[in-house]
């Protein structure tokens, strides 16, 4: 019976860490959908506007390493302090010029080429932004704090322990994500649904050319889609910089939403929220109970044979668009 | 004016198939290899050989072995480092375990065990496509990585799962372990490096080149012509990680004498190889060796510049030597989407015409 | 044009190498990539020790040193480049803060005739002189610590650790492997049941390692970690309410970086140190008026006294008492490396010389000798008073238990001298 209990709080944990990976996956989808550009700056999008939300929040001074350096001064500090809610409406205008930038700069030069190529590019751009973040807000580790709760849930010890005679381990943290990323996946839904823009979104997702000759400017969708990933990636941001600190590590989670995207599928939103979850439930279930036979610290390649037998069955994942090949 | 081919005449089908049919050409590569054979073995030291030319010359392979795969047989790996791992692994077990035998044969043994490897890892290729395929071999790369973390029996039980490269000699100079000179470690890459893009050179533009190149340009028409995906497809991944298991020993053996692997066979060395064949160019045996030199010399060089030259804090010079590579990325990515071998090509077509361009 | 880019890139590629006639101590540092913030503060602790002593006794024996530092990112082929590009400038010793690089450094500099400093990290058996000639870790090894640690455990139960429970939470790569095997030892002697759990790098995601313990209920958890890691475990300790009391870290699980992201719930967190804590020691004073208040500190001296920096600067302090030993014993004050390791296989650092230098009691007592190359391994505990935001030393300086290690070490040297084909020198 302790078992099954174990293996319960395993999966609601699972199911949790899930929703994490989720979070950093939508980002990831949101541009491939509509721009057919594998993102992997995507990572590092969620530590800029984690280190950009810290810089402001704290008053730290932008590039202070660099005027320090080049005038001999020694900045850093502005001396004030911001509250949280405009720190995060001043990060998210960061992230949309930044997508405007992104835009202007880099994308728009490379239209129509091979996806491999915008791949490629997008690695470049995690470069540029993982040395920009440093040099704007110096590499220390920085503690985030936007006043989410952190620790074990008491209320849900004490029912789980009532009801089962075993309390159930749930961060709190855990559940402000989950409450979250749901809030936030119902937005991305009512917004690609019911507004013009939202409209204006799928149609290019779904045809550029087609798109194009209706009069819809692709220029501004994508850059609307790059501030939509850029406020998603902020939105990772802060739950894993609240997490464990911003920092470099953070970029890292990028690797984390990988197998998610191949398991959900490159294009589809429900696709990445399934594939967090079957992800996450699947590797914690595996390290825990599998894990310490073989010697542990197995997560890092189960999620990806996971979802790697489920692409040998599915090549498109689970919710991607029908491949249709035809010579 | 100079460089043309006016006067250069072809008289047999031989001449005319081959690799550098123009003269100057030719003449520049056997000026390219006198001067690595004859003059840079003497000139070499510790610093240009561990810092510039080995790596240089390992990567190359790697660049050369995910070229095979990616760039003539179109399919997208993300898993060199593990390969490479592999390849560092079976070295090292073969030299332990046989330490008689030369360091050539075992070097080449890693190579082949690491062809095995790459087969299996390349069966879900004939299933999964694209972008797919690509983040499924990040599975090649985190299991075979915790594999050899896991088992001891890889790195022969010592206390923290380090592994060392034991000296061994070739005709009588020692060419791993410290006490390898900077030329001995130099040339011995430099022949496996020569010796497999000449391989590569022939491999591709012969028939197994022709049917990886139809798999890459669209595989169902190129089975409808007759074209097998499954031998096309895995041949393709048995010979890049052939490729790619002779630098990981080299890199293992020759060039860093200990590893451990997830420090020095991770995720990045996949990206970094993969960016070197974007860098240099898909499908390009002069790609590989452009890419391979443009990502090692590159940041040895801003880092020179930066801190030696300007006298920056190190922490500065390498968040913006970071900046400049990812700048620089993008930057050639815009102009030239298809690589250093692309300018280069349009250089040689514009000299061609020179100075009368029109 | 193509020439003069040739030219160019040469002139570039070519590592700025003055002629350095003082005594050279390159510091391969590493401010950028995965544990950029922790080596940030022991880089600067290891600098400007340096540069106090430059600034305040004009270097050591009247010879300025010069602290060149070279970037490794912490990425093992970063630093054989800075090791080349650094050891023909008269480079005396490295001290490469990464264990990665230590093990590719290891045969190289006993070719190139270098010594090598790594304290409280590396290769453990690398303390035994005979075969590593080159190589020092006093004053402690990871070895040391686990022993240590499990030493004050002991202490704590009344010298009973029976039918006990203790894990292991580890950075899973040579370093997080290292004190294995010691602890499967002192289990077998003291009677307490070990569980091994790993954590990947980087490490941010622990939930099933810490519902593991959770589950399994282990009396203590020791951790070697570093970098995101250790923020995360502390964090993931806190969420399951594991008493922070019974979990311990080793020294690079103990700086102000890896709690204080935690905040509150990481109060009372314990971790071992070999060296002091804190800024209540004089030479704080002296590092003010000679380094911090006319501009000259590393980084702006944002990061002086925190316990990595202080690492970084007893680092620097055990390099420049060899280096003094050495000058007496050459009789120059212009050493070699060859004199330098001398001087380190001679070094002696007395509770009174510690005094001396301003740092009274801030690390265990050094002795080195032609076999002993890694001291006597005494460490001691700190805790952390979250509220005050500071560490404070809860134990003395205490010795590992040398029964099982030594063997251990002995073995493992052993293993190596065979591998490379070296015959132990007699001491």
């Amino acid at each position: 019976m302790d078992q099954f209990f174990f293996a319960a709080e395993v999966v609601a944990n699972g199911l949790m860490t899930g929703v994490m990976y989720s979070l950093v996956a939508l980002g990831f989808v949101l541009i491939f959908k509509a721009s057919g550009v594998f993102n992997y700056a995507q990572g590092v999008l969620a530590l800029f506007a984690a280190l950009t939300l810290v810089g402001i929040q704290q008053g730290q001074i932008p590039f202070a390493d660099l005027i320090n350096a080049a005038f001999g001064t020694s900045l850093h500090q502005f001396g004030w302090t911001v509250p949280a809610v405009l720190a995060i409406a001043l990060t998210a205008g960061v992230m949309v010029l930044l997508a405007f930038l992104i835009e202007k700069l880099v994308l728009q030069h490379l239209v129509g080429q091979e996806p491999i190529i915008l791949f490629m590019a997008t690695i470049g751009l995690a470069y540029f932004l993982e040395g920009l973040g440093d040099v704007m807000w110096g590499a220390d580790i920085k503690t985030l704090d936007v006043g989410l709760p952190q620790g074990i849930s008491d209320a849900i010890e004490g029912a789980t322990a009532e009801w089962f005679g075993y309390g159930f381990f749930i961060d709190r943290l855990d559940i402000w994500a989950t409450l979250i990323a749901a809030i936030l996946v119902a937005a991305l839904v009512a917004f690609a649904q019911y507004t013009k823009q939202g409209r204006a979104m799928r149609a290019v997702a779904d045809d550029h050319q087609a798109a194009l000759s209706v009069g819809i400017s692709l220029r501004f969708i994508w850059v609307m889609v790059w501030s939509i990933a850029g406020f998603v990636a902020l939105v990772a941001g802060i739950m894993w910089g609240t997490k464990s600190g911003v920092q470099f590590s953070l970029s890292l989670i990028a690797l984390k939403a990988l197998p998610v995207l191949m398991l959900g599928g490159f294009t589809s939103i429900p696709g990445a929220i399934v594939g967090g979850l079957i992800i996450g439930v699947g590797e914690k279930l595996f390290e825990f109970f599998i894990g310490p036979m073989v010697g542990g610290a197995t997560e890092n390649w189960f999620a990806y044979v996971l979802a790697l037998v489920f692409l040998v069955f599915r090549p498109q994942g689970l919710f991607g668009e029908r491949i249709i090949e035809r010579v | 004016m100079i460089y043309r081919e006016a006067g250069d005449f072809k008289t047999s089908y031989r001449d005319d198939g081959q690799t550098f049919p123009i003269r100057l050409d030719r003449w520049g590569y056997y000026a390219v290899l006198a001067v690595a054979f004859g003059i840079i073995p003497f000139l070499i030291n510790d610093y240009w050989a561990s810092a510039v030319f080995v790596p240089l010359l390992i990567y190359a392979i790697a660049a050369l072995g995910l070229n095979i795969l990616t760039g003539y047989a179109g399919q997208v790996s993300l898993g060199t480092g593990g390969f490479m791992a592999v390849g560092a692994y079976s070295v090292y077990k073969l030299m332990t375990a046989f330490p008689e035998i030369s360091i050539v044969i075992h070097i080449l043994l890693a190579g082949g065990i690491t062809a095995l490897v790459g087969v299996l890892f390349g069966l879900p290729s004939l299933r999964i496509k694209g972008f797919y395929l690509a983040v499924a071999t990040l599975a090649a790369q985190f299991f075979l990585v915790w594999l050899f973390n896991k088992v001891p029996w890889f790195y022969n039980y010592s206390a923290s799962g380090q592994i060392n490269a034991p000296e061994r000699t070739l005709l009588g100079h020692a060419v791993t372990g410290p006490a390898t000179s900077a030329p001995a470690k130099y040339l011995i890459c430099l022949v496996f490096a020569f010796v497999l893009a000449w391989v590569a050179r022939n491999l591709t533009r012969g028939t197994l080149g022709r049917k990886w190149m139809a798999i890459r340009d669209m595989d169902i028409a190129a089975e409808i012509i007759g074209v097998n995906p499954l031998t096309a497809k895995l041949s393709a991944f048995a010979v890049s990680s052939f490729f790619v298991g002779i630098a990981g020993a080299l890199l293992f053996a020759v060039y860093l004498g200990a590893a451990e692997v997830g420090e020095a066979f991770g995720i990045n060395k996949s990206f970094l190889v993969l960016f070197m064949i974007i860098i240099g160019g898909l499908g390009s045996i002069f790609g590989s060796f452009a890419g391979a030199a443009f990502m090692v010399l590159l940041p040895v060089l801003l880092k020179n510049v930066l801190v030696g030259s300007f006298g920056w804090p190190t922490n500065l010079a390498a968040h913006i030597e970071l900046m400049i590579v990812g700048a620089l990325i993008v930057f050639f990515l815009i102009v030239e989407p298809h690589g250093l071998a692309r300018l280069w090509a349009l250089t040689k077509e514009k000299l061609r015409l020179w100075p009368f361009p029109h | 044009m193509k020439t003069t880019f040739t030219a160019l890139v040469a002139a570039g590629m070519m590592a700025a190498a003055p002629a350095m006639a003082d005594l050279v101590v390159p510091n391969l540092s590493y401010r950028t990539g995965p544990y950029g913030a922790n080596g940030t503060h022991y880089a600067d602790g290891f600098n400007d020790y340096f540069t106090l002593l430059n600034e305040r006794d004009g270097g050591i024996g009247g010879e300025k040193i010069q602290v060149p530092e070279c970037e490794t990112a912490y990425n093992t082929e970063k630093g054989v480049e800075c090791y080349e590009a650094t050891k023909d400038t008269g480079a005396l010793v490295y001290n490469p803060l990464s264990t990665g690089i230590t093990y590719q450094l290891i045969p190289k500099v006993g070719v190139d005739k270098k010594v090598l400093y790594t304290p409280g990290y590396g290769r453990t058996s690398g303390k035994n002189g005979k075969v590593f000639e080159w190589v020092f870790n006093a004053p402690a090894n990871y070895w040391d610590g686990a022993s240590v640690a499990i030493k004050y455990l002991l202490d704590e139960n009344g010298g009973d650790l029976s039918g006990k429970k203790i894990a292991l939470v580890y950075h899973n790569s040579a370093y997080g492997k290292e004190p294995i095997r010691t602890l499967q030892g002192l289990a077998e002697k003291h009677g307490f049941t070990l569980s091994e759990i790993p954590v990947d790098a980087p490490g941010q995601e622990q939930k099933s390692q810490w519902l593991q313990i959770r589950r399994d209920k282990p009396d203590y958890v020791i951790m070697y970690g570093w970098g995101v890691m250790n923020q995360a475990a502390i964090q993931e300790a806190a969420n399951i309410r594991f008493p922070m009391e019974n979990f311990i870290g080793i020294w690079w699980s103990g700086s102000e970086v890896d709690v204080l992201p935690v905040g509150a719930a990481a109060n009372g967190y314990k971790a071992l140190t070999f060296n002091g804590v804190g800024m209540d020691y004089p030479i704080y004073d002296d590092i003010k008026t000679h380094v911090i208040d006319p501009g000259k500190a590393s980084q702006g001296g944002s990061h002086v006294g925190s316990a990595l920096y202080s690492r970084g600067m007893y680092a620097a302090v055990v390099i420049a008492e060899a280096i003094r030993t050495a000058q007496e014993l050459a009789g120059t004050a212009q050493i070699s490396a060859e004199q330098l390791r001398e001087g380190f296989e001679n070094l002696e650092i007395t509770p009174a010389r510690l005094e001396e230098i301003g740092l009274p009691d801030f690390g265990p007592e050094i002795k080195l000798s032609c076999d002993n190359h890694g001291g006597s391994g005494m460490a001691r505990l700190q805790q952390w008073d979250a509220t005050a935001k500071q560490w404070s030393l809860i134990t003395e300086f205490t010795e590992p238990d040398q029964e099982i290690i030594a063997p251990l070490i002995a073995e493992d040297s052993a293993a190596y001298a065979q591998e490379a084909g070296i015959t132990p020198r007699d001491c």
